[in-house]
C-alpha cells in the first residue's frame, strides 16, 4: 500500500524535518520511504512543504499525487494544498494558525501546545505525535527512536514530551468524539 | 584502497544503512571511490555535499578548501588531481557555466576529476531552489573546441551514491572529467541506502608509468590511447598545458598535423569505449511499438506510466539513460528500428531529444514532452501525453 503525506506551512516551523523524521521513522518499521522538499529562497518565513511517500513496495514515482493526509501549519499552505484533496484524505491543520470552513478537519492547537511547554519550535514533534496516533503511518515506537536519534541531545526529553502530547490530544478527543 | 581506510570511511559516515540525500549519497559515494580532495563554492541546491565533504575529509585525512568561486573551485581540484590526489566539486547551474573552461583544460591536460551538477532551474540565477535538467547540452559541448566527456545521470539516492564511485573509476581509467549530471529533486530528496561492504564495489586507480625516467613520454600511451602521466612530484618531469601539446607535453601550437593527433586522440579514448562506458536500463522493450526515453529523475514518473499502461495492455517500454555522454546511440538507434513513436520527458524545452531525433533518423517519429519551472512530470501528464499524441484517445 502507498501512503502519501504533505506536510507544509512556513520556513523555520520545522515541518522539513518532520517529514526527514517521518520518513526515518518508517525505514525503521521496515517500510520504503522518499522525502522530497520545496521551499522558496528565504530561511525563514516563506512556503515550505515536505512530501513523504511510505510503501510496503519499492517507490518508483517519488512525489505525492493525490495526499492521503495533509497537514497544513499556515494559512497559505492550507489554501493551496487542503483545498482540492481527495475525498477520504485527513486533513490535520494548526487550530490557531489556519481558518477552515471546511467540516472533515483535524484542528489541534499544536503551536500553543508547544508553547505551554516552554518551547513553540516543538510543535512539528507535537504535530507528529498527533499524525501517528491518527494515521498510526509509522509505528509509535519507531517514531520515538526517529526523535531520540535526530534531534539535538539536549532538547530530546522535551520533542518526546511535545510528542506524547500530541498522542494525548489525538486520545482525548476520540474519546469525546470531536477527533 | 585497505579494508583499514574503508573502516575509517564507514566510522566518520555512523551507520551503513541510512535515510539520506542524493547530496548526502554524492559525498559518501566519493570518499568510497578514494576522494581526498574537495574544493568548491556553496550554491543551493548543491550545498549540502559541500558541508558534508567539509566534516568528512578532515576525519581521514583529506582536505577541504572552500573557494572564492567555482572557477577557483575546478581550478583548485584540477591542481590536487595533477598531484595524484582523486578530487571533486559540486555545484549547480551558474557555477557550472563558470567552471566550462576548466573542464576544458582538463580534458586537454588529462586530468581525472569528477564535477557534480546538481542541476536547477535556470538560465542565468532562475528558480535557485528548483529543480531542471536544463544543463544537458552544456555538460556535452559548454567548453570550448573539441572535446568528449563522460556523463551519468541518477534516478534514485543510491543510485547517487554508486554512480559518483563510477564516475571516480570512470575518470582514473580515461584521465578525462566525469560530470554527474543530477538535479536539485534527487539532490534533496530522502531515501533508504545502503553503503557497499568493502568488497562490494569496484575501484579504478590511475595508471602509474612503467618506463624508466629517461624513456618516459607522458602523453605517449604505452598502449591504447590513455597515456601513463606521472604524478607531479614523483620524479618524473611532466609538463602540462593547455595549449596543443607535442607527447613530451610542451607546447607546439602551430602544427596541424600535432594538433590533429592529439584532440583525435583525446576524442577517440572515450568514443573507441563508448560501447564498454554506457549503461542503460531497459523496461519492456522486447516488443514495444511506443518507447518513452528518459533520465534523471523524470524517469521515476516515466516508468511507473509505462507500467500502468503495460497494464492496460499498451506495446509500450521504457528506455532509461544512465550514461548520458557519450550518448547511447546504438542503442536508441536499434529502438527507432522497432519502434513506431518515441516520447523523450524532460525537464528542459528539449535537450537529449536532440540526440534522440539524430539517432534515429527516419525511422521513428520522436516527440518531445518538456516541462520548465520547478516542478516534475508525474505520472498522469506523461500518461495524457502519450494518450493524446500517440494512442489516439
Amino acid at each position: 500500500m502507498r501512503t502519501e503525506i504533505s506536510i507544509s506551512g512556513f520556513g523555520g516551523q520545522g515541518v522539513i524535518l518532520a517529514g526527514l523524521l517521518l520518513g526515518k521513522a518508517a525505514i525503521n518499521d521496515d517500510k520504503y520511504a522518499v522525502q522530497t522538499q520545496s521551499y522558496g529562497p528565504e530561511s525563514r518565513g516563506g512556503a515550505a512543504r515536505s512530501e513523504v511517500v511510505i510503501s510496503d513496495q519499492k517507490i518508483d514515482y517519488p512525489k505525492v499525487i493525490e495526499a492521503d493526509i495533509v497537514v497544513a501549519l499556515s494559512q497559505p499552505a492550507f489554501d493551496k494544498y487542503c483545498r482540492d484533496v481527495k475525498e477520504n484524505s485527513t486533513i490535520i491543520i494548526d487550530s490557531d494558525l489556519v481558518k477552515a470552513l471546511e467540516n472533515k478537519v483535524y484542528s489541534v492547537p499544536f503551536t500553543k501546545i508547544a508553547d505551554t511547554l516552554g518551547k513553540k519550535v516543538v510543535a512539528n514533534s507535537v504535530m507528529l505525535g498527533y499524525l501517528q496516533a491518527s494515521t498510526e503511518v509509522v509505528t509509535v515506537e519507531s517514531m520515538e527512536t526517529t526523535i531520540r536519534e535526530n534531534v539535538p541531545e539536549h532538547t530530546i526529553e522535551l520533542n518526546l514530551e511535545a510528542f506524547y502530547q500530541g498522542i494525548e490530544f489525538w486520545k482525548k478527543g476520540k474519546k469525546n468524539g470531536t477527533g | 584502497m585497505e579494508q583499514g581506510e574503508y573502516n575509517r570511511i564507514v566510522k566518520a559516515i555512523g551507520k551503513k544503512q541510512l535515510f539520506a540525500q542524493g547530496d548526502e549519497a554524492y559525498a559518501y559515494g566519493a570518499l568510497l571511490a578514494g576522494c581526498r580532495f574537495f574544493a568548491g563554492y556553496p550554491i543551493t541546491p548543491a550545498t549540502e555535499t559541500a558541508e558534508l565533504m567539509s566534516k568528512l575529509l578532515p576525519l581521514i585525512g583529506g582536505t577541504f578548501i572552500q573557494m572564492e568561486d567555482e572557477i577557483a573551485s575546478m581550478g583548485a581540484i584540477i591542481g590536487a588531481s595533477v598531484t595524484g590526489v582523486k578530487s571533486m566539486t559540486v555545484t549547480s547551474g551558474p557555477g557550472f557555466s563558470l567552471m566550462q573552461e576548466h573542464i576544458g583544460y582538463a580534458c586537454m591536460t588529462e586530468t581525472p576529476c569528477v564535477v557534480v551538477d546538481v542541476q536547477r532551474s535556470g538560465p542565468s540565477t532562475g528558480q535557485p531552489t528548483e529543480p531542471s535538467q536544463g544543463d544537458i547540452m552544456q555538460a556535452r559541448w559548454g567548453s570550448h573546441g573539441d572535446y568528449e566527456i563522460i556523463a551519468l545521470a541518477p534516478n534514485s539516492v543510491q543510485e547517487s551514491l554508486e554512480l559518483t564511485i563510477e564516475c571516480f573509476n570512470l575518470s582514473e581509467k580515461y584521465r578525462n572529467p566525469v560530470l554527474l549530471m543530477t538535479d536539485g529533486e534527487v539532490g534533496h530528496m530522502r531515501e533508504g541506502i545502503t553503503i557497499p561492504d568493502f568488497a562490494g564495489y569496484n575501484i579504478f586507480d590511475r595508471e602509474k608509468p612503467q618506463k624508466d625516467l629517461k624513456d618516459y613520454t607522458p602523453f605517449l600511451p604505452e598502449q591504447g590511447k590513455v597515456p601513463q602521466i606521472a604524478d607531479f612530484g614523483c620524479g618524473y618531469h611532466t609538463y602540462i598545458t593547455g595549449l596543443t601539446h607535442k607527447p613530451d607535453g610542451l607546447p607546439a601550437t602551430d602544427d596541424a598535423e600535432i594538433h590533429t593527433q592529439l584532440v583525435t586522440r583525446i576524442c577517440q579514448k572515450i568514443t573507441d569505449d563508448a560501447d564498454k562506458i554506457i549503461k542503460v536500463e531497459e523496461l519492456f522493450l522486447e516488443d514495444a511499438e511506443t518507447v518513452v526515453i528518459s533520465y534523471g529523475i523524470t524517469s521515476r514518473a516515466a516508468i511507473n506510466a509505462v507500467k500502468i499502461l503495460r497494464e492496460q495492455g499498451e506495446k509500450i517500454g521504457h528506455l532509461r539513460l544512465i550514461t548520458i555522454w557519450p550518448f547511447p546511440e546504438k542503442i536508441v538507434c536499434k529502438i527507432g528500428e522497432s519502434a513506431k513513436k518515441i516520447l523523450v520527458p524532460e525537464m528542459n524545452l528539449g535537450q537529449i531529444y536532440h540526440s534522440v531525433k539524430e539517432a534515429v533518423g527516419y525511422n521513428a517519429e520522436v516527440i518531445k514532452f518538456p516541462k520548465i519551472g520547478g516542478t516534475l512530470h508525474t505520472p498522469q501528464d506523461i500518461i495524457e501525453v502519450l494518450k493524446e499524441k500517440i494512442f489516439n484517445v
